[in-house]
């Protein structure tokens, strides 16, 4: 009976390594749930917020300011009107009571027309109208605005006679000003898929990790799984290599989604994604593991990974844009790694950022990873004390 | 003798709570050891302190000649340990475990010592079977044969044939006295009389303090008890009345007869001379070990009192 106390390997050991790993592999393919959240998860988020970026919303509350009676006015209103976008609401008579409605979130759009209109589009001299769009949902004002483009040459074509006509055949009689308020950064409907990446990648591959070994802890099998020489390390690699996996199946889902069905662009930055991604699921991996070394129950893992996503959303410039936060909030948003993976995520894609440019967020990210593995590996304790 | 395990003083405690108290034990190679003790008592403690997975906070000794404290890792590799819950995979084949328990340590071969196991347990044509779908006692067998599967020199195990039937429970044991018979060292804590007195020695613990060692004689023997028995209608409910003599320390009914014991013998007969009539019959009989650990259970929640 000797033959089996061969004196196993005190180093790291492949085999170990291997055993566990194959062991969570077939685990991970035996339960069904975890199909549905690889699948599920980022599949329903695209369709939710893809919703809303196709979303082509009309009829949005309008309020307008007219400063002169005239022809002009009334045609370049009726021509707004006419606009399925556009519902007027309001009609007032001072730019504070206009402010005011925006200012509240009442009216989505506020239109003036000024008192010289008239008087600028006969003589050619410049005539505007102002259009303020509260642009704190750019999603919804981005196609609205899109509609209001030929406004100019088109509203005044039946009131324009004599020169005014000629000279507006050559360029638009009036010009349109748009204003877009409290959105600084201007977050385009693209920038959201690609943030979704990031939020979905967080949200299963965190929580699945930190769920999956504490689970272990509750069953009673990682009692077992210590009484044997198996040495943190490989336990660690073991356990989250299969996830690996998970992460860069759900990457690709949500990259063929975006560019499929959203028609997203893919500007290129090919390396510095492949590198920001990895680096990614890696750190959120290690992360996942250990949240779990911090827990004794699969609720406590739950709730402590939603603890850390929440931020994730909020913080990371995903819903609020990143230079639209005060200054405090910018800096929470800098230590959290969703926020260097959006980064480099819609670098490459909108973008085409090369690895240079990318190398600020890629350097964040391997920080992350380093740091949490290492936390990770010291937490990880050996006995059950 | 070969002495397997040494340990001296040890103490655990938990949220200011000792829950072992200067545990001491020698056992000797290739002895099957009883473990007993009612719940609570510091037996899954002290076999947890004893393979490195949970460290004492005072104590020392050894087992299999390594250091417990310092040297846990080699005593992990020689041991096998079979936990109080099933700590299989459920959501794994029978094959599956025995790979990864082979994998997890290292072992070389690992293809013929899980057909080897397989073959010993007879499970090979249910290999493909999920762990979680086998009864209690095929449950055990197998979580047995995993943590064996490295050919260990000690055997740590815990309660494992609670909730498992008779019949499952003897073939258990007959696979224990031969692995035994080959030199290792089982440590085996248990509720059931009965696989008390299979075990070649016992070690009866309560409340965190070793109380009894030895064969199962020698535990009989050193409590110095006097038993009779009685019988007849009725007799089973004079254990009120009895107790309230001081020279009865123990009233147990065993089916319809009661157990009467007491260290003083010429006492003991005193306080029955009452009761020497019909329809009761008396009849001096040996004491048994549940007789004993009845006994020893009461004299320390007296001393707790
Ligand atoms: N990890 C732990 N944390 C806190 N208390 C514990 C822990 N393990 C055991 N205990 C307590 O220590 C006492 C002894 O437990 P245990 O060794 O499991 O006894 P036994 O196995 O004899 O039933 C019990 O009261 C139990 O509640
Ligand atoms: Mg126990």
């Amino acid at each position: 009976m000797s033959a089996g106390r061969l004196p196993a390997r005190r180093g790291f050991s492949r085999q170990r390594m291997t055993a566990v790993l194959v062991k969570e592999f077939i685990q991970l393919t035996r339960d069904r749930l975890t199909y549905a959240m690889i699948l599920a998860v980022p599949l329903v988020q695209m369709m939710l917020f893809g919703y809303a970026i196709n979303s082509d919303p009309r009829h949005l509350p309008t309020a307008l300011l007219v400063q002169e009676n005239s022809v002009f006015a009334r045609s370049v209103v009726s021509a707004i009107a006419n606009s399925s976008y556009f519902e007027i609401e309001h009609e007032v008579r001072s730019p504070e009571e206009l402010d005011r409605l925006i200012r509240t979130g009442q009216v989505q759009f506020a239109i003036t027309i000024p008192g010289d209109f008239t008087r600028r589009v006969v003589r050619g001299d410049g005539a505007q109208i102002l259009v303020e769009a509260d642009a704190t949902d750019p999603t919804a004002v981005g196609s609205a605005v899109a509609a209001l483009a030929s406004l100019p040459s088109e509203a005044l074509r039946h009131d324009l006679t004599g020169a005014a006509a000629a000279s507006a055949r050559s360029a638009p009689p009036f010009e349109l000003v748009v204003h877009r308020r409290y959105n600084p950064e201007n977050v385009t409907a693209y920038n959201i898929v690609p943030g979704l990446l990031g939020v979905v990648l967080t949200l299963t591959l965190v929580m699945m990790t930190a769920i999956g070994v504490t689970r272990e802890q509750e069953r009673g099998t990682m009692e077992s799984l210590l009484a044997t020489p198996v040495q943190p390390l490989e336990v660690m690699i073991g356990k989250l290599a299969p996830f690996v996996i998970v992460g860069l199946l759900q990457t690709a889902i949500i990259l063929l989604v975006a560019r499929l069905l959203f028609g997203v662009p893919m500007a290129g930055g090919w390396a510095g994604l492949a590198i920001g991604t990895s680096l990614f699921i890696i750190g959120s991996l290690a992360l996942g593991f250990l949240i779990s070394t911090l827990t004794r129950t699969q609720l406590q893992a739950m709730q402590l990974s939603v603890f850390y996503l929440l931020p994730s959303i909020l913080l990371s410039g995903f819903m609020f844009p990143f230079r639209g936060m005060p200054e405090w909030a910018q800096w929470l948003g800098t230590v959290i790694p969703v926020t260097h993976f959006l980064r480099i995520v819609r670098g490459a894609l909108l973008k085409g950022q090369d690895l240079a440019e990318m190398a600020p967020s890629l350097l964040a990210l391997a920080v992350f990873v380093c740091v949490v593995s290492a936390l990770a590996l010291a937490r990880y304790r050996t006995t059950l004390d | 003798m070969t002495v397997a395990i040494r340990v001296e003083g040890l103490n655990k405690s938990f949220g200011g709570r000792r829950v072992v108290k200067d545990f001491a034990i020698e056992v000797e190679r290739g002895r099957i050891t009883g473990f007993l003790g009612p719940n609570g008592s510091g037996k899954t403690t002290t076999l947890r302190m004893l393979c490195g997975l949970l460290t004492p906070d005072s104590g020392s000794g050894e087992a299999l000649g390594y250091d417990i404290i310092a040297e846990s890792a080699e005593i992990k590799r020689r041991t096998g340990y079979m936990t109080q819950r099933f700590s299989l995979y459920e959501d794994l084949t029978i094959e599956e475990n025995l790979q990864f328990s082979a994998r997890i340590r290292d072992l070389d071969r690992v293809r013929q010592r899980v057909e080897a196991a397989l073959d010993q347990l007879g499970l090979t044509e249910r290999r493909r079977q999920l762990a979680g779908t086998l009864s209690g006692g095929w449950k055990q067998r197998l979580a047995l044969a995993t943590a064996t599967l490295h050919e260990p020199e000690l055997l740590l195990l815990d309660e494992p044939t609670a909730g498992v039937d008779p019949q499952a429970r003897r073939t258990f044991w007959d696979e224990i006295h031969r692995l035994a018979a080959d030199g290792l060292t089982v440590l085996v804590s248990t509720h059931y009389m009965d696989e008390a007195e299979r075990c070649h020695d016992i070690a009866y613990i309560a409340y965190g303090e070793l109380l009894a060692r030895g064969t199962a004689e020698e535990v009989i023997r050193s409590a110095g008890l006097v038993t009779w028995r009685g019988e007849g209608p009725g007799v089973d409910r004079l254990s009120p009345e009895l107790l309230g003599d001081p020279a009865i320390e123990l009233a147990a009914p065993f089916g319809l007869a009661l157990h009467v014991s007491g260290r003083d013998a010429s006492a003991l007969e005193t306080a029955l001379e009452p009761y020497r009539r019909p329809p009761f019959r008396w009849t001096r009989t040996e004491p048994g070990l549940e007789d004993v650990f009845i006994h020893l259970m009461g004299r320390v929640e007296d001393n707790f009192r």
